[in-house]
């Protein structure tokens, strides 16, 4: 048995059945991370011993009958801006490099009730901003697929530890699609659930009002799994929502028919890649043979959400990052007097994507331009949020494109801000309107880079977008069986 | 019309968000939020008037904690990542003059 | 012929309500615990961290917008103050700027010139600050987080008031009706009550504003009195060298008596105010409003009537006793088991009043409770102690809150009511002061008082003066 090559599912199946077990697979892990890694970068910290030790406690338990959690012994990797306790959390910054939380995030201990078994942190742009993970403190993450390119971003350490099969499936965050836009540059499955879904609580913020955990993971079923085991109602998170059916696993069916599919005609303008959009259409029609009922649409607004996108993050961002001042935690640079003394340490503590955002987003709260900038974006939001409203009233999912292209070679995006955010144009409306949106592999460039299907769906539709999700995922694999290729 | 940044902006905005940029990263930082301006301007293409602004996109209103004292001595966890501390408290710069 | 000016002032009065537990976070707000022992990740603002409204605090927000008539704001929210100071661990304080749970209230005010009304403004909740210690032996500064997250009101008033009489008459307004709504104890010096002054002045007569300051760390009334009197002179001075008064905060120093300007180029006073996301807004319900307004307590005013009503005491000691809640508190509990209002009335406009005052107490800090008073006045009313007795019990009592019934049987305290032994004290002093018994026959009256004491000090003070001098009088007949 190739154990690596399992999905989340299968593995946490075969751990129960005793073909394997927690310990074994947590040890195949460290063995494809020590092959590996050196070449990727997916993670910043991991964990051997520890990551061992809970292995082999886990497989005690299972042993004993004291645990009986879905995903009892799977090895999963966490985006390190999700705290974890006496693990250190840096989220990819120097301002954080030696922060060690006393508490976990929620979602974290939600896995751990389900049995997982924590392997380490995963790279990513620092704090979350960024779409390629190139600005990590701590070095790039490179494509598995292809090691030139990026792996997108921000949760890129995630995907590309689940496209190396360095983990059997990760956590990510996803404020503007640092979930599904990495997933569709890695080749695998990522999904932002509802805004208030998963609890919040020990993720470090950057935009909080956009900001949802999510899963990456190599199938559907998993990603339900998965979802289904870190959704719940936090009461220490006043955003959280008390949700009766996130038992998002009976979603798994294979069956579109009737399905009203939604295909955004703004979605597949100028900007988007030949490729990426015959690949997209192709799903689209798989669907529709499946009987689903594919039709256009304009969707309006879609040139607007960027905008307001930017402003609104980088608004809540630049006071989300007003702690790190080198009093409590992390960082600090010595200086004399106290003001110098932040400065010294949010300047060098801080990378310059960070700072761009932190000094745009405290510009537009500025006296004077407020209701110009910021309260203008929420107004804008409020349009957005009722284009999807419509939408929805007619669709149960919108299908498009995750990115407008595969992933761009390594040191090519950063050079030009404003051109990396238009990588966002598709993903980031679902942020603003706080819907959720699946990502799953739908093909492949020329160059051999993974190409991503994107489906939104109505608030609280995570079921609709799964079975959709499903149903593709397996046609395409019968497609794929049938032809010889894959 | 194309938004310039001056440095007096940059710096009263370095003051708001205690950042300092050396010379070079200024003049870059005057680039990029000019030209990130710029585009956030296209929003003025769009007429807002009479649409209420979004903060919160779900009508969940009204939670609460009741006031039930749930936290024990929490020093040694607030204080284990300080930077510099004494007697159990953060150590800063001094504050008075 | 000078100038007359006009003093304008609005105050910002911020209040420590009585919750149990932070605004935000499940942590105590009891004071004196050891540094940063009161502590959590959501009042330290460690990351990750998220804030949850208790529920408690909007409670008492809500009751004294009622007891001050304001409108409630049926949707309020909370928004972020940004400003990096370190007794400010996010560097943004939660407080509430675009929709405060308050608004366009008033109080009432009793001034040389009658009645008065003082505007509220609004009122809104927000989050204190931690404590800022200067360590001398390392020149540096200590931060302790137990205050912040403490929650707080801050009432904002209208620049309604003309001179430091109004201020403190507000003041106390504002006290009075906050202890009555058991909302905070309202203490100056210990901080859970503090006050911004906003002082302009303009001359006599002109409708426009000057330029106000705002005056900072002023502990006592004395202080805030004192610094409307500086505040004023120190802007008239410079308005009548020519100069203007610029727009600024400033910390009064009290020892000193004089303020200084707190501002920095470090301190932009921008604080970039925006809805929190990490916060749901506040709908408050017709029941929920209702339920509070049935929860209001009797107030000062209310009760003055009814005390007027009900119990046959002096004015001036209903005044006295309503002017404090713990007072009135104490006086109806102690009637309420059975004592005389007029003798409760007692204790406390003499005896209690007098030892607060020795002691620089506040009423609030009254710690005797009124099943003991009551005990207390029993015994004397059962002729069981005598009144000096009764004074030292009580004493004793204000101090410890001791069972005066126990503390006289231990003590020994109690009166002879023996009439065999008194008559035998009083024989003995009767034959040991003769020259006095003579004066006593031949007409001196006074002389008895002379034999009263004596036979009072024979009996180390346990006897019934009256019926000491009940005796005499029938032995020397």
């Amino acid at each position: 048995m190739e154990l690596l090559s399992l999905s989340a599912v299968e593995l946490a199946t075969a751990i129960r059945e005793g073909k394997t077990t927690a310990v074994e697979a947590m040890k195949a892990v460290m063995e494809r991370i020590d092959q590996t890694e050196g070449q990727y970068h997916c993670y910043v910290t991991v964990d051997r011993e520890g990551a061992l030790r809970r292995a082999e406690e886990t497989q005690k338990k299972l042993e004993a009958g004291t645990l009986a959690g879905p995903l009892a012994g799977v090895p999963v990797a966490v985006k390190d801006n999700l705290c974890t306790e006496g693990m250190l959390t840096t989220c990819a910054s120097k301002i954080l490099e030696n922060f060690v939380p006393t508490y976990s995030a929620e979602a974290v201990r939600n896995l751990e009730r389900a049995g997982a078994v924590l392997i380490g942190k995963t790279n990513m742009d620092e704090f979350a901003m960024g779409s390629t993970t190139e600005t990590s403190a701590y070095g790039v993450t490179r494509n598995p697929k292809d090691l030139e390119h990026v792996p997108g971003g921000s949760s890129g350490g995630s995907a590309a530890a689940v496209a190396a099969e360095e983990c059997f499936f990760a956590l990510g965050s996803d404020t503007g699609g640092s979930i599904r836009q990495p997933a569709s540059f890695c080749g695998v499955v990522g999904m932002k659930p509802t805004y208030g879904t998963v609890s919040r609580y020990g993720l470090v913020a950057y935009g909080s009002s956009l900001d949802q955990i999510g899963p990456l993971c190599k199938t559907v079923e998993d990603c339900a799994v998965i979802l289904e085991a870190i959704s719940s109602y936090d009461s220490k998170d006043s955003t959280s929502m008390d949700r009766k059916d996130t038992d998002f696993s009976s979603a798994l069916a294979e069956d579109v028919r009737g399905m009203r599919i939604g295909i955004p005609r703004d979605y597949f303008g100028e900007g988007l890649d030949p490729e990426v959009k015959t690949a997209v259409l192709a799903a689209a029609e798989l669907l529709r043979e499946a009987g689903a009922v594919v039709e256009e649409f304009d969707l309006s607004l879609v040139d607007y959400a960027i905008p307001t996108y930017y402003t609104i993050a980088a608004a809540e961002a630049s006071s989300n990052l007003e702690r790190f001042d080198g009093i409590k935690y992390g960082f600090r640079a010595e200086a004399r007097g106290l003001h110098q003394m932040y400065k010294a340490t949010r300047s060098q503590g801080f990378g310059s994507e960070v700072k761009r955002r932190i000094m745009l987003g405290s510009f537009v709260l500025s006296s004077g331009y407020y209701d110009a900038y910021y309260l203008k974006a929420l107004r804008v939001k409020a349009m957005i949020k009722k284009a999807f409203d419509d939408a929805f009233s007619k669709y149960d999912c919108i299908l498009g494109p995750t990115a407008p292209t595969t992933a761009p070679r390594l040191g090519e995006s950063l050079a030009d801000p404003i051109k990396m955010y238009l990588g966002d144009i598709y993903t980031i409306s679902a942020n603003l309107a706080g819907l959720p949106g699946i990502c799953v592999p739908c093909g492949q460039d020329g160059k051999g880079l993974p190409i991503g299907l994107q489906l939104l769906g109505d608030c609280f539709q995570e079921k609709k977008l799964l079975r959709a999700a499903y149903t593709y995922e397996q046609l395409r694999k019968e497609t794929a069986a049938g032809t010889g290729e894959r | 019309m194309p938004n310039i940044i001056t440095d007096d902006t940059i710096e009263y905005v370095g003051i708001l968000a205690k950042l300092e940029l050396s010379g070079e990263e200024r003049e870059q930082a005057k680039k990029d939020m000019g030209r990130m301006l710029d585009y956030i301007d296209k929003l003025n293409e769009l007429d807002t008037s009479g649409v209420e602004p979004l903060s919160h996109v779900f009508t969940v209103q009204n939670v609460f904690r009741e006031d039930v004292v749930t936290n024990g001595d929490g020093s040694a966890e607030t204080l284990k990542n300080a930077p510099e501390e004494k007697d159990s408290m953060f150590v800063v710069p001094k504050t008075f003059d | 012929m000078a100038k007359e000016y006009e003093t304008v002032i609005g105050l910002e009065v911020h209040v420590e309500l009585a919750a149990r537990t932070k605004i935000f976070c499940g942590c105590s707000t009891a004071f004196g615990g050891s540094p940063n022992s009161h502590t959590c990740p959501v009042c330290t603002g460690m990351p990750g961290s998220l804030p949850v409204l208790n529920r408690k605090v909007l409670e008492y927000a809500v009751a004294v917008g009622l007891a001050t008539n304001c409108n409630i704001t049926r949707y309020c929210k909370f928004d972020r103050k940004n400003y990096f100071y370190p007794d400010n661990p996010q560097n943004y304080q939660i407080s509430q700027l675009y929709l405060p749970i308050c608004r366009d209230g008033w109080v009432e005010i009793e001034t040389e010139g009658g009645t008065k009304k003082v505007g509220i403004h609004e009122i809104h909740m927000e989050e204190d600050a931690g404590k800022l210690i200067h360590d001398e032996w390392d020149d540096c500064t200590l931060v302790d987080y137990n205050r912040s997250g403490v929650p707080l009101i801050e009432i904002v008033s209208e620049p309604d008031m003309r001179n430091a009489d109004e201020v403190i008459a507000y003041l106390e307004k504002l006290r009075l009706t906050i202890q009555y709504l058991g909302a905070s104890d309202c203490k100056l010096q210990e901080g859970s009550m503090r006050a911004d002054v906003n002082l302009s002045v303009r001359q006599k007569g002109t409708e426009e504003f000057g330029t106000r300051t705002e005056m900072k760390n002023l502990n006592s009334f004395r202080a805030i009195a004192r610094a409307i009197e500086g505040e004023r002179n120190r802007q008239i001075d410079l308005l009548e060298a020519g100069e203007s008064v610029v727009q600024e905060t400033r910390r009064w120093d009290d020892a000193k008596e004089t303020s200084y300007a707190m501002r920095s180029k470090e301190d932009a006073q921008d604080y970039r105010y925006f809805p929190d996301p990490d916060l749901t807004p506040v709908s408050i319900s017709d029941s929920f409003l209702e339920e509070i307004r049935a929860r209001q307590p009797e107030m000062p005013e209310e009760k003055k009537k009814r005390y007027r009503e009900e119990f046959d005491i002096p004015d001036y000691d209903i005044g006295i006793i309503t002017g404090s809640k713990q007072m009135a508190d104490i006086f109806e509990a102690t009637v309420a088991l059975g004592s005389q209002p007029k003798k409760v009335s007692n204790w406390l406009m003499v005896e209690t009043l007098r030892l607060l005052k020795e002691k620089e107490m506040d009423p609030e800090d009254i710690r005797f409770s009124p099943e003991n008073l009551a005990r207390l006045i029993a015994l004397t009313e059962d002729k069981a102690i005598n009144s000096t007795v009764a004074k030292e019990v009580f004493e004793v009592m204000f101090e410890e809150d001791v069972d005066p019934e126990k503390y006289v049987e231990e003590k020994g305290l109690k009166m002879v009511s023996d009439e065999g032994a008194l008559r035998k004290a009083v024989e003995e002093v009767i034959a040991a002061n003769p020259q006095s018994v003579q004066d006593y026959r031949n007409g001196k009256e006074k002389a008895i008082g002379f034999l009263v004491g004596q036979t009072m000090k024979a009996m180390k003070g346990k006897a019934d003066p009256g019926s000491v001098n009940r005796l005499l009088k029938e032995l020397l007949s």
